[in-house]
């Protein structure tokens, strides 16, 4: 090794792979200084970089000597605070194989940063303070290293120095651990005593552990052979752009996330049952004769099949499983948590739609494995689910492969990725219920009653008039002999939703039952009107997207909340400022009003009656009524 | 597969394959940064195999402070033509008209307005919602911190506590108003990678990178190349013959050159091996302070 000889930094060419792993385990632990040493002690660190270590290992250093884990905490709060925020990502080779650490942080607030380093790895060192032994945190990332399918793992011991190098306390920390790594499934574990600071067993045998016979640390990493099998699975190619220079080319780009695919082998468009064959694989270096998992292509076929990007080209022998509901574990990474019934966007592959959590089944207790019932998640919070998307999807278990079975959720309004999720197994209802063929639909029941359906949804703050206007609304409509139904808080909450209160997971479900009951309202024919704080865009997003889009009008009844206080027809203000009413919105909770609400009514500027006609000319210009 | 490219560089080629394809499916107006050093000539030379046989998707953007290397900018138009690209060549003129330059303003300045501010005005004046730029994590310890999609504020600010998770290869693209993108499909690449690649695909690059005989002139223990008579000399300096190379490109004043006689991407990649200082080290920018470049990526620098 380049180590030995001439000192230099060892990068190697020729067909060595690759492995990726990760470092994590409680704070202090020592992982970035085992990294830096395993940096140091493979002359891997160049001049510049040790004399800039030499100088900040002065102003920050906590060791003494050489602080090497102020080699990767790169970030000015990470330095100063002497802790690891976020994941580092390095890059080393030995002869032997090319290697990508990601270094991530041990304290619990940022599990989600440790998360997304497992997701890429095949391997995760997991580090344990002899002193300390296993802790919480230490089966925390076991936990979440398993559920990112990760199977290798090295429990390095670190600090054995602080121990007297003692063999046994060796053993019972590796005996804790194997006994809870064995419960949840099949996965190696090596042990490995060793001292990050000093360098026992970091890249060579240390003679201070005569006990321990197994490899050092970089000897396991350069030897281990990490179960992938990918290739072995069934082809799957999701589409993530169309190619189309002119009118004569059209091509579909995309990487082979498993199995391989020869020109002339059969193809089939996941959940469509439309099969084609593979006419050519066209790359700048020419064109191609077979492409594996891993290469990325673009696939022309021998037939005209409409495909977009988000669709995924399948084995026809082999097809994933499609389906709008399935079961997944969750992990919660958004400061704001997660509710079911409200809508999210989730993106798996390289399709991306509306989705929302149908049933949180139960939250894993990390520390115990313990299965407890609660209500939503909050950040890092990690759950067994059932999710729902706006269409079928196809997906393949995330414990078979990665890349067709993981998926994130994004926060339709502050855009964050909000959570990360690793499909189960899907649930058949869908495809068991199949829709009865109706031969009186939606178009005939509203043309008997001489109108179109649609739901007026009045969204304001308590007081703003909205059930004013209603009353005036469905009073005209009525005298002109329309068919209309009146929805509002008080006809659903003292019965349909009695069961709900008014925190911000009750809202939501609340609001999510008074949209279907709208919505099979609107199959009836009715013109609905609906009358709801319904405080959170997120919430309208959702009755929107289940109602036809000609049918829905988002109506503002807008006034400010200083003129709703001052108004409190129902006294439910003094209430809520005098403390007596919780989460009340406009006090305790807020209220997002609507960004593109297709009627705004001012109820300071103008009466209710010049509301209600606003609204009737809406639907006169819609040619509803 | 055709590609006789070792194992590791076909998956990373694949890798920013993926990215930029991600990109140009999910972005309303991208661009991709030129600054005409070998990791942009890597980044173009992957961006025309991602959407062969189409042209590229979106025009290129070299940010030209008017003190890089003639030789740097005759390579760059050379290039555009030859491969027919569009290329956007902006440059900060209300900086110009206040005389800012690397000499006498200094290297934080300058880079400040003539290479950060300029890229802003650059990106907001054609209304750019993702930028792809070369850099890479192994590059310099704030970078190893970044994400392949890193978010941007309204004012190009980068928040390195907040940034988003990424997970696999799914990438979240979503953007509030006023917000953008930057994309590294590079990340996961080392320099001695980027070589072996340039090697391997025989990547056009500057002549720069290769060993000549060139004019210098020593300051602060690094070579100054004299590529022009706007380098003030001082008394009793002379510039002299040295054979020597660039490892990175940039701002002629502040780029320093290495004593070198490797003069093939070959040659480069076997003095690599035996080297013992890193790439950033002919950077005079990077030294301003220990943090210096997390600083500036905060403000908006790439």
């Amino acid at each position: 090794m380049a180590r030995d000889g001439a000192g230099a930094p060892a990068h190697c060419s020729g067909s060595r792979d690759l492995l990726r792993f990760l470092t994590c385990g409680s704070v202090d632990d020592g992982k970035s200084t085992l990294i830096g040493r395993l940096l140091h002690d493979c002359a891997l660190i160049f001049d510049d970089q040790l004399e800039a270590l030499e100088r900040e290992s002065q102003r920050f250093g906590t060791t003494g000597g050489i602080d090497f884990s102020l080699l990767l905490d790169g970030l000015e709060d990470e330095r100063q605070q002497r802790i690891t925020i976020d994941v580092a990502y390095r890059y080393f080779a030995t002869p032997a194989r090319a290697f990508v650490v990601a270094d991530a942080p041990g304290h619990e607030q940022y599990t989600r940063n440790m998360a997304t380093g497992a997701s890429t790895s095949d391997l995760a060192v997991i580090l344990v303070d002899a002193r300390n032994g296993v802790v919480a945190q230490t089966m925390r990332h076991a936990f979440i290293c398993s559920l990112l399918g990760i199977r290798h793992y090295v429990l390095a011991v670190n600090k054995m120095d602080l121990v007297g190098f003692d063999q046994a306390r060796f053993a019972e920390i590796v005996a804790r651990f194997t006994e809870f790594a064995a419960r949840f499934g099949d996965s190696e574990v090596c042990p490995i005593p060793l001292s990050a600071l000093e360098g026992d067993n970091v890249t060579r045998r240390s003679e201070r552990t005569p006990w321990y016979r197994g490899p050092s640390l970089l000897e396991h990493l350069e030897r281990v052979e990490p179960t992938r099998g990918l290739d072995q699975r069934p082809f799957r190619f999701p589409v993530q752009w169309i190619n189309r220079p002119n009118g004569e080319f059209r091509g579909f780009s995309g990487t082979v996330v498993s199995g391989s695919i020869r020109v002339g082998d059969p193809v089939r468009l996941a959940g469509s049952g439309r099969t084609t064959r593979v006419r050519e694989i066209v790359s700048f270096d020419g064109p191609l004769d077979e492409v594996s998992v891993g290469d990325a292509v673009t696939l022309r076929l021998s037939e005209e099949i409409d495909v977009t990007r988000g669709d995924m080209l399948v084995d026809p022998r082999n097809p994933p499983e499609c389906v709008d509901q399935f079961a997944a574990h969750v992990i919660w990474m958004s400061e704001h948590r997660m509710v079911p019934g409200r809508s999210y966007l989730l993106k798996i592959g390289t399709r991306t739609l509306p989705a929302t959590v149908t049933a949180l089944k139960y939250r894993v207790e990390v520390s115990s494995l313990a299965h407890l019932a609660d209500r939503s998640l909050g950040l890092n919070d990690i759950g067994f689910c059932n999710l729902s998307t706006a269409a079928p999807i196809a997906f393949d278990p995330y414990a078979e492969n990665r890349d067709t079975g993981g998926f994130i959720l994004i926060d339709r309004l502050t855009t964050e990725t909000a959570g990360a999720g690793m499909i189960t197994f899907g649930l058949r209802r869908a495809s068991n219920i199949h829709w009865q063929a109706l031969t009186v639909g939606r178009q005939e029941r509203a043309a008997l009653k001489g109108q179109a359906a649609a739901v007026l949804w009045l969204t304001g703050l308590s007081g703003a008039g909205k059930s004013t206007i209603a009353d005036l609304v469905e009073k005209q409509l009525y005298a002109a002999g329309r068919h209309t139904m009146l929805l509002d808080g008080d006809n659903v909450r003292h019965g349909l939703n009695r069961d709900l209160g008014f925190t911000d997971v009750d809202r939501v479900e609340n609001i999510r039952r008074v949209g279907e009951v709208a919505k099979l309202m609107t199959e009836a024919g009715l013109i609905v009107i609906c009358s709801f704080i319904s405080p959170f865009r997120a919430e309208r997003q959702m009755v929107r997207e289940l109602i036809e889009p000609t049918e829905f009008l988002e109506i503002f009844v807008d006034a400010p909340l200083e003129e709703c206080i001052r108004r409190d027809p129902k006294g439910l203000y003094a209430k809520a400022t005098a403390g007596r009413i919780e989460n009340f919105t406009g006090i305790g909770s807020p209220y997002e009003p609507p960004e593109a609400a297709e009627l705004r009514l001012d109820t300071v500027s103008s009466t209710p009656e010049d509301a209600a006609a606003r609204i009737l000319d809406a639907l006169r210009q819609r040619r509803i009524i | 597969m055709a590609s006789t490219l070792p194992v590791h560089l076909r998956r990373l080629e694949a890798e920013a394959i993926g990215i930029m394809r991600e990109v140009a499916a999910e972005f309303r107006n991208p661009v991709m940064l030129y600054s005409i050093g070998k990791d942009s000539s890597v980044m173009l030379h992957l961006a025309r195999k991602a959407f062969y046989p189409a042209p590229l998707p979106f025009p290129l953007l070299h940010i030209d402070t008017l003190w890089k290397f003639r030789e740097m900018i005759a390579f760059r138009d050379e290039t555009a033509r030859r491969l027919g690209l569009r290329l956007i060549v902006h440059t900060n003129e209300e900086g110009v008209r206040r005389g800012i330059n690397p000499i006498t303003s200094g290297s934080a300045l300058h880079t400040a307005v003539m290479k950060t501010e300029a890229l802003k005005q650059a990106l907001d004046r054609h209304g750019f919602d993702a930028a792809l730029g070369g850099a890479r994590r192994d590059e310099e310890k704030s970078r190893a911190k970044e994400r392949v999609f890193s978010l941007r504020s309204a004012s190009h600010g980068w928040v390195p506590r907040n940034q988003r998770p990424e997970l696999w290869r799914l990438y979240n693209t979503r953007l509030r108003p006023g917000e953008t993108m930057r994309v590294f499909p590079l990340s996961n690449w080392t320099e001695h990678d980027v070589w072996e690649y340039i090697a391997a695909e025989q990547i056009p690059i500057v002549p720069l990178y290769f060993a000549a005989l060139r004019p210098v002139v020593e300051r602060s223990g690094t070579w100054i190349m004299v590529d022009d008579d706007r380098l003030p000399l001082a008394p009793g300096e002379t510039p002299q013959m040295r054979r020597v190379r660039f490892r990175t490109l940039g701002c002629y004043p502040l780029t320093g050159a290495i004593e070198s006689n490797a003069a093939t991407p070959a040659e480069i990649v076997a003095e690599l091996r035996e080297t013992r200082r890193s790439e950033r080290q002919g950077r005079l920018i990077d030294n301003d302070e220990e943090a210096a470049m997390e600083r500036k990526k905060r403000e908006g620098y790439f």
